[in-house]
């Protein structure tokens, strides 16, 4: 293949840019999330107007959806998108105006949500004029990446880029429907749909920002780092193409399974059942696709720390999408909604998959973006990845644990028919879950502020060998 | 043709669409190129130094 071209120079500063923040809004986000977490052992702790539980947790899942994890994607995805294509970054004014746009996004979520301002529809809580922000943002973050993949020096459009390419389009149409709305006020506002509708839009809206948000975003770093981390190609190319166009066809469909046995039509709720459990086939194909690339590199794991993150996420991934599909079947579905066994499903995503395949591409990218050989230190690199196994496995056992006797106590009932088990009984058997909860969360927050560590220490490195460009140096052809 | 006659059309063409993925995806011809695409993030890309730690 004709790739042995001379590389230009590669955009770096934008890239650099995200990635850090990438690190600290994780931290601030899962601190948030720890802090929630202690409310509900201990509900008086900071009990305020603004800081009380429903103004906070919003806040949790803004800031680590689309702070940390956004920040991980923006970086990945223009770092990739250059050194696959052969391209400097299209644009690269508008690349910082994506960096500036999407923090300033961040920052007003940080004041209006704890100020009660919301939308009220889940991970879609910002209010009107973020709402056009954000759009404006991300249709510039089409405009760089779309236009960086059209300059490209290569013949072929690597598979990583499919996976953001579509990532990126979905998220742009998602965000644009799910946010029709009449302003009132400059701070107030209502959906244009109601009812049975709006539910359905919300959801199609919420399980597509899981599909292609936390889903396709982060298999495009997968298609890219576990191969490169390995130096193996990845295992099967032609597979990942069926994976590709599989996932995101089948997707689309599944977000009524948020719906069970409400005011949906329950043909749609069966659709909704009948997809997510189809949708299972290619999760796993794209999960096994990367921990196959691993074969004949397995000794790797013993001293790479980074390549333990990205395959201990994979192995999440596949936990997690065998869990989805049998959660969305009605009568499993009849024990596990409402309770905290959906909380351990999401966690098992978030932390086990999203955050680890991210952190181990983020360790594997910034010294490339610092020009430097390797990170400060492999060993906190390995104690952070200890930290994140076991904080996750904490919490999401501690949550299943929860989930399903909750849902056993609330539907135990006397032979006359009455209830077994008030609520508060149900509440009262989950506080050691919730204690376990706080624990595991507190691991996993600990490894990031390890991880800010190694990431301010590299930079001094990387200041004091004076290596910080913004671009790389153009690399001459090989062959 | 009724809305739910269209909903039809579009299952069959979807799945042969699907199919004619696959089949272009794993048709021998094609197995080279994207063997290639596959090394192709590995080639012209200086090795990654090995992960020595020095603190």
């Amino acid at each position: 293949m004709s790739n042995a071209v001379a590389h230009p120079a590669y955009d770096y500063r934008t890239v650099r840019h995200f990635a850090i923040m990438s690190v600290v809004w994780g931290i601030v986000g899962m601190a948030v999330g720890v802090l929630i977490a202690a409310q509900l052992v201990w509900p008086d702790l900071l009990a305020s107007e603004w800081t009380h539980f429903g103004r906070l947790r919003p806040l949790h899942t803004n800031a680590v959806i689309f702070a940390f994890g956004g920040c991980a994607l923006f970086a990945t995805s223009y770092y990739v998108v250059q050194r696959t294509c052969h391209a400097t970054l299209a644009f690269p004014n508008l690349a910082r105006f994506t960096f500036w746009g999407w923090n300033l996004v961040i920052v007003l979520a940080a004041i209006t949500l704890p100020l009660g301002m919301t939308t009220t529809h889940e991970y879609a809580e910002l209010e009107w004029p973020i709402d056009i922000l954000i759009a404006v943002v991300w249709i510039s973050y089409a405009v760089v990446f779309f236009g960086t993949i059209a300059k490209r020096n290569t013949s072929h459009i690597y598979v990583a880029n499919w996976f953001f390419g579509a990532f990126i389009l979905v998220i742009a149409v998602l965000h644009i429907v799910n946010s029709v709305q009449f302003p009132v006020s400059f701070t107030k506002s209502y959906y244009v749909w109601s009812g049975a509708m709006d539910a359905m839009i919300q959801w199609w809206y919420a399980h597509n920002a899981v599909g292609f948000f936390l889903t396709a975003g982060f298999l495009g770093m997968m298609y890219y780092f576990v191969p490169k981390q390995a130096g193996r190609p990845v295992y099967s190319y032609r597979l990942s193409i069926v994976h590709f166009w599989a996932l995101i066809a089948t997707y689309m469909w599944a977000g009524a399974h948020h719906l069970h046995y409400s005011a949906l039509p329950d043909w749609a709720q069966s659709v909704g059942m009948v997809m997510s459990i189809v949708l299972l086939a290619p999760s796993w194909g794209g999960m096994i696709n990367g921990v196959m690339t691993l074969s004949g590199a397995w000794h790797k794991l013993r001293t790479d720390p980074i390549l333990r993150f990205l395959v201990v996420s994979l192995s999440f991934y596949g936990m997690s999408t065998f869990e989805g599909p049998m959660m969305s079947i009605k009568t499993v579905n009849a024990l596990s909604h409402n309770t905290d066994w959906t909380i351990g499903h999401v966690h098992s995503g978030a932390l086990g998959w999203v955050a680890m395949v991210a952190i181990g591409s983020l360790y594997h990218l910034i010294p490339k973006v610092l020009g430097i050989a390797q990170m400060y230190s492999t060993r906190l690199i390995n104690l952070h990845f200890w930290l994140a196994t076991i904080g996750t496995v904490l919490y999401i056992a501690a949550m299943w644990v929860n989930g399903i006797m909750q849902g056993l106590m609330w539907r135990a009932v006397n032979p006359d028919g009455t209830l077994t088990y008030s609520f508060v009984d149900s509440l009262e058997a989950s506080y050691p879950g919730y204690v376990v909860r706080v624990i595991g969360g507190a691991f996993f927050l600990l490894g990031m502020v390890i991880m800010l560590y190694n990431v301010y220490m590299t930079v001094n490195d990387a200041k004091e060998q004076d290596t910080i460009r913004d671009t790389s140096e153009p690399e001459p052809a090989l062959a | 043709m009724t809305y739910y006659d269209w909903l039809g059309v579009l299952s069959v063409v979807m799945l042969t669409m699907f199919i004619a993925i696959g089949w272009w995806a794993y048709s021998p011809k094609n197995k080279t190129r994207f063997d290639d695409a596959a090394n192709s993030i590995l080639e012209n890309d200086p090795v990654d130094p090995s992960n020595g730690d020095k603190h």
